[in-house]
């Protein structure tokens, strides 16, 4: 079956918002120059929990209606809106042909609360002595009937079908961080193997909320101290900071993009991805395994790494055994905190970034070392907060 | 390239070597089998939480598991577990674990109230609310709290526990995704990238809340508290909406080749798989239909059969007003009046939508309706609706030689995605 496998897939689309704005090019901008940017937190919203805040936004720049806008929270608004400027950004977007047949891959988590109805049935439920029927009688008055729409996995996909009319086909995957690693690799595999043409895939993930850090604490996995990278924190015990981003890609087979005109940012020429034990060498093995089955020699890393110790310890130490200590590694969470579901997206969107700018990125921390020479392969990678491990290397095309 | 292992499209022809199922009729094929032919009902009204006041008071829960918590990831993890177990077993895969990846159609899961209220109890700092329990859950690590709402969780946990290959997918198509699953399978086999799949689907997320939600949008029967087992009525002029349900199937697909190459007996074929995304609504169909009958015109394409082939329709049919015209329309722009002596039945007037499994529990029971030569009925078909003139196989099952099926599922979001399915490999 391998000679089926071989079609080549660029990335001819990007869509990011962070906290430094929105868009390809200016994030290209703010990150790709001589000196990294500061980290923008917010250490007010969820004391002592800081979060790299969702900048201003105007919705209707791409989601055009209110009544859609209405039917959303943040998380798939600014998943619809990134996966807007990719479409944009691809040239695509007033193509009804090409978008009425392309495939939609999202990954994504399990949406927003009403924080305010969940806080106001708390504080009732301590003064009641059944707290059962309190909910009962609460819950179907209180509810706001679309809330539910806000909060299906799968409704991110929905609302970009709807506001976007992409609608060949329309899966999502879940699984936090190798929800993101799935997208990718499945839009690899599909494209590659001639399944697919062109793909739009990505994730959103929302911070700015303490339903949203709370799964997070219950496992201690939160950094609370102030704006320190994901290296600087390991000192102090890591941790990580969570991150509002969006980001999409349009992936396309190459002959496909070459017929229609339209330039690559790069090419994405290998996914690899596994699950298993992490005690004592067995993350590295894995490691090792998914980085030979890439078959390549990356120049650069754009790394996912959470700041979370154990998994960003045995990240980092096989990179250096790997690549060697001069190799540059840049961790993007230090910049835009962690976006979970959107977290390998994300970083095959800075590689291509680089990739088509002729150039690396900057040390996000001190203790990175900075590129000699512009990168020309970019290994990337998203090894799970708690488990699950993804590489993708993105190649000049 | 055509041989004897490769389809009309030379692709490796894809069978089915195991099957597992858990409904509300039952845990394990031939007790779901069983019932589900002889037209049982497993609604019920609901034991687990209290439903005073609630519009809905019936769902077709799974109460007869033992799981680690009485939550929707605790009882949907449960249910995975036993129909992994069985389809495993059934196909003949032993101790050297699977031999290819794990897709597997995850239910929506979160924080409960239960979690909520078990957190602020144990904190008495900050402002009462989620102030309250970032405290409480700062103070006091919650290890299992913490993985059952990971939404991976309980694929992680099947894949180390069956010692399946690479990293598990975990999916969700909102109602379609148990048949997702199946597609994910089909597609990771076809590109060569495997020779098995394990694809599995679960949802046990009857909670209050989740009831109270479907009832708010209006999606769920008010009808028939009073007997549930009357409740679901897919296509009868007096439905009135869906009964939320709970259960899991596995499948375990594999090719041709590898299916005889260890010499395993062949349960049944998978042929194709069509899908198409709808951009009308969240939660409503487009009303020409069109999307859904582009879905059920590529997996007959997809499959080299025409509708002539197909024996029998193994129907979405959720009992929703909206639902079963728009399925019958569709399948009428397809089939044109051959539909109407096409035998259609919906499980869901039996074990009603079980919601994220439904898709793979429903592809379960279209294969042993080929399999024992026995179609399921559609229960409670006791006033025909005029406007859906289907033979829906009412009340009662009935012997047929099946030797292709169509099982339709749809789900909010503008997801379609339909499936066809042969008895023989020829």
């Amino acid at each position: 079956m391998s000679s089926n496998n071989n079609k080549e897939v660029w990335i001819t689309g990007i869509g990011l918002v962070s906290c430094y704005g929105e868009g390809a090019a200016h994030h290209w901008e703010v990150l790709g120059g001589k000196t990294a940017p500061e980290p923008i937190v917010d250490l007010e919203t969820v004391s002592p929990y800081g979060v790299h805040p969702l900048p201003e936004m105007d919705w209707s720049l791409q989601i055009p209606r209110r009544g859609d806008q209405r039917q959303m929270e943040n998380w798939q608004r600014l998943g619809t809106y990134a996966a807007g400027l990719a479409l944009d950004d691809a040239g695509m977007k007033d193509d009804a042909d090409l978008i009425s047949t392309m495939d939609l891959v999202v990954a994504a988590g399990g949406g927003e609360r009403d924080v305010e109805t969940d806080e106001a049935i708390m504080r009732d439920a301590v003064a009641s002595n059944d707290r059962e029927a309190l909910l009962l009688e609460r819950l179907p008055s209180d509810l706001r009937p679309t809330l539910f729409l806000a909060q299906l996995s799968n409704l991110l996909a929905g609302n970009i079908s709807i506001v976007h009319k992409v609608t060949g086909s329309s899966r999502t995957y879940m699984g936090e961080e190798t929800a993101g690693v799935t997208v990718i690799q499945n839009a690899v595999s599909r494209i590659a193997s001639g399944q697919s043409s062109h793909m739009l895939v990505g994730g959103s993930y929302n911070a700015d909320r303490p339903d949203a850090l709370l799964p997070h604490v219950l496992g201690h996995y939160l950094y609370s101290g102030g704006a320190e990278g994901v290296h600087e924190r390991q000192s102090n015990g890591g941790g990580m900071r969570m991150g509002s981003v969006g980001t999409f890609l349009v992936l396309e087979e190459a002959e496909h993009a070459r017929k229609r005109g339209a330039k690559p940012y790069a090419r994405l020429s290998g996914v690899s991805s596994d699950l298993g034990s992490r005690e004592g060498e067995k993350g590295i093995s894995r490691l090792e395994v998914m980085f030979e089955k890439l078959g390549g020699r990356p120049d650069a890393v754009i790394s996912g790494a959470t700041g979370v110790a154990q998994a960003t310890a045995y990240e980092y130490s096989y990179l250096a055994e790997k690549l060697g200590t001069e190799t540059p590694v840049r961790a993007f969470q230090t910049l835009v905190g962690q976006p979970l579901e959107a977290t390998f997206p994300t970083g095959v969107a800075l590689a291509a970034l680089a990739l088509k700018n002729d150039g690396f990125y900057a040390p996000f921390e001190t203790s990175e070392v900075a590129a000699s020479n512009p990168a020309s392969s970019i290994l990337v990678t998203s090894v799970g907060h708690v488990c699950g491990e993804g590489l993708a290397l993105v190649e000049k095309a | 390239m055509s041989s004897k292992f490769t389809d009309h499209k030379g692709r490796p022809i894809i069978v089915v070597t195991g099957m597992g199922a858990v409904s509300s009729l039952g845990r394990g094929i031939e007790d779901n089998w069983n019932a589900l032919t002889a037209g049982q009902s497993g609604i019920h009204q609901i034991k687990r939480f209290s439903t005073d006041g609630l519009s809905t008071r019936i769902a077709g829960t799974v109460d007869f598991m033992e799981p680690e918590e009485i939550s929707a990831p605790g009882i949907s993890y449960a249910m995975a577990d036993a129909t992994t177990e069985e389809a495993i077993a059934m196909a003949g895969f032993g101790k050297d674990g699977f031999p290819g990846p794990l897709f597997f159609a995850a239910p929506p899961v979160e924080l409960e109230w239960q979690h909520r209220f078990d957190l602020i109890s144990r904190s008495n700092n900050g402002e009462m609310g989620y102030e309250r329990m970032l405290n409480s859950a700062q103070e006091h690590k919650q290890d299992d709290m913490h993985s059952r709402i990971q939404l991976g969780t309980i694929a992680f946990r099947l894949a180390e526990k069956y010692e399946t290959r690479g990293l598990p997918i975990s999916l969700s198509t909102a109602c379609a995704s148990g048949a997702t699953a199946l597609q994910q399978g089909i597609e990771a086999i076809r590109r060569g990238d495997t020779e098995a799949a394990l694809c599995v689907a679960s949802d046990g997320s009857v909670t209050a809340e989740g009831l109270i939600r479907f009832s708010l949008l209006s999606a769920l029967t008010t009808a028939n508290n009073d007997a549930p087992e009357k409740a679901s009525r897919p296509f009868s002029k007096d439905r009135s909406g869906f009964v939320m349900s709970e259960g899991s199937a596995a499948l375990v697909l594999e090719t041709l080749e590898h299916a005889t190459n260890r010499g395993a007996e062949v349960l049944g074929v998978i042929r194709g798989v069509g899908e198409k995304a709808d951009s009308f609504h969240r939660t409503r169909s487009s009303p020409d239909g069109a999307p859904v009958i582009t879905a059920i015109s590529a997996a007959i394409e997809d499959a080299g059969v025409t509708v002539d082939d197909i024996g029998y329709v193994n129907a979405h049919g959720t009992s929703t007003p909206e639902n079963d015209r728009m399925e019958y329309n569709s399948l009428h722009a397809v089939f044109g009046d051959k539909i109407h002596e096409t035998p259609i039945s919906s499980n869901k007037s039996m074990i009603g939508h079980t919601l994220t499994a439904g898709g793979a529990i429903e592809a379960v029971f279209s294969f042993k309706t080929m399999m024992e030569g026995l179609i399921p009925p559609t229960i409670n078909y006791e006033t025909p609706d005029p406007d859906i003139p289907l033979d829906v196989v009412p009340n009662e099952s009935r012997e047929a030689s099946v030797s292709n099926v169509l099982s339709n599922s749809f789900g909010f979001g503008g997801q379609n995605a339909c499936l066809v399915f042969g008895r023989e490999v020829a």
